[in-house]
């Protein structure tokens, strides 16, 4: 599903990203941990599509499509869905308003119908009932004055909304109360199917207790250095980051 | 013989002689002769002129205009004007006159919708007894100018506990290049009356051309009066207008300015709130394109208590426009219990748009509640990505910031078709 190929990325002429390797296929959960400002972020910007960030070499395919090449709202519109880390407040913009819009932009650009308003609405009452959303969030303005759970529950609820095929989660657990840490996952888990993918960025063990992965990747200093399986966030939780770093001085 | 050298107010006022008042009633003539001693003493304003600090008018006064001298309105199709889904009265002047073939007016009792001309020839009519006795010629130069050589105008009036049942909607438009056209609008609602009015002011062919318009509003006791005010002049225009507004006790006036076009934009707005238990709403939005110059000043003069002013304009200003917001509130001594609030808020798309905001407060009582604040600002980039990455196009993104910022702005209005029209406008120009 995703190919990401020896991406590099800078911003301000600071180069970020130094040659991410990875690959993600359709059915699979990946993590990606790492010490703060390692690039995890910025790697999920790049593929979102961020301006910002300047790809200065590499590739990126999303089934069988130059991502790198491709419009954020394209990106999104092909199943690219980025949580963000800190979810922006949108005044005056309501969440199922903008909600609608999305669906609909995605439906037009894959030839389909707009969706009845019937129809969506009923979206709407299933989805936050699965990540336990209070339907007043649903249609109040987009972020606007919820607290930092409500944030990462609504870019989940966001998610179930528009059933991407490959989801992106930097930092969901962040913020996150130790129920909504297991709605939040419940969530993630329903979605999951064979046929789309899920990449949880974290510092914490205990998310992937809920979010089972296939793959764990440390990245530091803006490459991969390390892959394993469940097991190594396990290690890494017992001790830390510095054997990492040790065996990585050279970077 | 000596010639002295003509100064633009001459040659404007040339322009305008051949326009014939002689049959008018003595009330009007003194009217006119009134206000041509005032403009001989008033002058076009400069830039040390405060209450004209940021506008010039090079644009409009260095020009030769030409005046329609009779009313021979060309047969025209205004349907592109109305509003979609309205069930209005439909009033329409042309280069400065009444048309009585494009009217569409159902009756209704106690509800009187006239030409200007005509009504002034009528001596029962309320207008001998209102007429510029609010706009007053010798305030200002444009006012001045207009009760000199309006040709035409609308009369409306409301009687008592009468309630207007369809909107009027005033269709202004002018048709010729480099016309100059004056019009008045005249609006009395009585005690308890209610009227919803909309005023369009358009283009169809009507390039370089200059409307200086004047409306004067009386509210009795109880009375309520919407206006809307749609400026939507295309091409290159220029518009310079007045309203007077007089409130008695416990009543309600609401203006909505929606500002969509025009090369130079000026509204004069000033509300004498003279009695208590009164509402008045003054909001706005503009939007500012290529070098669009739109200029908004407004006062609201609370004289008495117990009443309320609300006041949002929002403005969003493309390419080189310039914005200029000038709002005054007064509370006067006597106005206990005052509660007056002012904002303008303006959204700079590009580097080169600029805003000249100056809201006022000066209160001289006290025991009120009164705020007043400016922002201006960028569209936020970080949320336009947002919703992008939710794939929602950048362009729709920036559709759904700018509805979000003007919302507010729009709650006044209360008649819906015309909130969808405008709606509807806002739209399509941001997603060119
Ligand atoms: N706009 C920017 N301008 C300059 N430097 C930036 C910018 N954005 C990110 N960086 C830098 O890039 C590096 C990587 O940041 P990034 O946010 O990707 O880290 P992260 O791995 O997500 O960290 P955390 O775990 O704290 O979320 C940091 O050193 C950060 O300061
Ligand atoms: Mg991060």
């Amino acid at each position: 599903m995703l190919k990401i190929k020896n991406l590099h990325a800078s911003i301000e002429d600071k180069e970020i990203l130094r040659g991410i390797n990875l690959e993600v296929k359709a059915g699979e959960v990946h993590a990606i941990m790492g010490p703060n400002g390692s690039g995890k972020s910025t790697l999920s910007a790049v593929l979102a599509g961020r301006e910002e960030y300047e790809v200065t070499e590499g590739s990126v395919d999303f089934d069988g499509n130059d991502l790198l090449d491709l419009s954020p709202e394209d990106r999104a519109r092909e199943g690219v869905f980025l949580a963000f880390q800190y979810p922006i407040e949108i005044p005056g913009v309501s969440n199922v308003n903008f909600l609608k819009t999305a669906i609909n932009e995605k439906r037009a650009y894959h030839g389909e119908e707009a969706i009845a308003a019937k129809d969506f609405l009923a979206l709407v009452k299933e989805k936050s009932a699965l990540v336990e959303l209070d339907p007043k969030l649903a249609s109040r303005s987009v972020n606007e004055g919820f607290s930092g759970g409500e944030k990462k529950r609504n870019e989940i609820f966001q998610m179930a909304m528009l059933e991407p095929k490959l989801s992106i989660l930097d930092e969901t657990d962040s913020g996150l109360d130790i129920d909504a840490l297991r709605i939040v996952a419940k969530g993630v888990n329903t979605l999951k199917s064979p046929k789309n993918a899920t990449i949880v960025i974290t510092h914490y063990q205990r998310l992937l207790d809920y979010i089972v992965p296939d793959f764990v990747h440390v990245l530091y200093n803006g490459r991969i250095v390390k892959t394993g399986g469940k097991e190594l966030a396990l290690e890494l939780e017992e001790k830390g980051y510095d054997w990492i770093k040790s065996e990585n001085v050279e970077l | 013989m000596t010639t002295a050298a003509l100064t633009k107010k001459d040659i404007l006022v040339e322009s305008l002689s051949q326009l014939d008042f002689s049959n008018e009633p003595t009330f009007a003539q003194e009217l006119r002769s009134k206000a041509k001693e005032a403009l001989n003493h008033l002058d076009f304003p400069t830039s040390k002129t405060e209450y004209w600090k940021y506008t010039r008018l090079g644009k409009i006064i260095n020009k030769t205009y030409f005046v329609q001298n009779k009313n021979a309105v060309p047969q025209i199709d205004v349907t592109s004007f109305t509003i979609p889904n309205l069930d209005s009265n439909i009033v329409v002047l042309v280069n400065g006159y009444y048309s009585d073939e494009l009217l569409r007016i159902a009756p209704q009792s106690g509800v009187t919708i006239k030409s200007l001309k005509n009504a002034i020839q009528q001596p029962d009519s309320f207008v001998s007894n209102k007429l510029g006795k609010i706009a007053k010629a010798e305030k200002e130069i444009f006012i001045a100018l207009n009760t000199v050589s309006f040709t035409d105008g609308v009369a409306i009036n409301i009687d008592k506990n009468v309630a207007c049942e369809k909107p009027i909607h005033v269709i202004n438009v002018v048709t010729e290049k480099n016309l100059i056209a004056n019009t008045r609008v005249l609006v009395q609602a009585k005690d308890n009356a209610s009227v919803k009015i909309i005023e369009s002011f358009v283009n169809l062919g009507g390039a370089e051309s200059f409307t200086n318009s004047v409306a004067e509003f009386f509210l009795s006791v109880n009375a309520q009066v919407e206006y809307n005010k749609l400026q939507n002049k295309e091409g290159e225009s220029y518009q310079i207008s007045t309203e007077q507004v007089y409130q008695e006790a416990n009543s309600h006036f609401t203006i909505n300015t929606i500002t969509l076009d025009g090369t130079l934009v000026r509204n004069n707005l000033n509300i004498d709130v003279d009695a208590e238990g009164c509402e008045t709403n003054l909001n706005s939005i503009y939007l500012g394109k290529e070098s669009n110059h739109i200029d908004n000043h407004t006062i609201v003069d609370h004289l008495k208590p117990n009443c309320n002013s609300n006041e949002v304009y929002k403005g969003i200003l493309d390419d080189n426009s310039v914005g200029v917001f000038n709002g005054k509130v007064f509370v006067r001594p006597d106005a206990q219990k005052t509660n007056a609030f002012q904002q303008n808020n303006n959204i700079l798309l590009t580097d080169n748009a600029v805003i000249n905001s100056k809201p006022e407060l000066e209160i001289y009582a006290d025991d009120v509640k009164c705020s007043h604040g400016s922002t201006t600002g960028q569209l936020d980039e970080e949320a336009i990505f947002y919703l992008q990455a939710r794939g929602i196009s950048k362009k729709s993104a920036i559709n759904l910031m700018i509805s979000a910022f003007i919302k507010d702005a729009l709650e006044t209005i209360t008649i819906e078709a015309l909130k969808n029209y405008i709606d509807t406008k806002i739209e399509t120009r941001f997603t060119k």
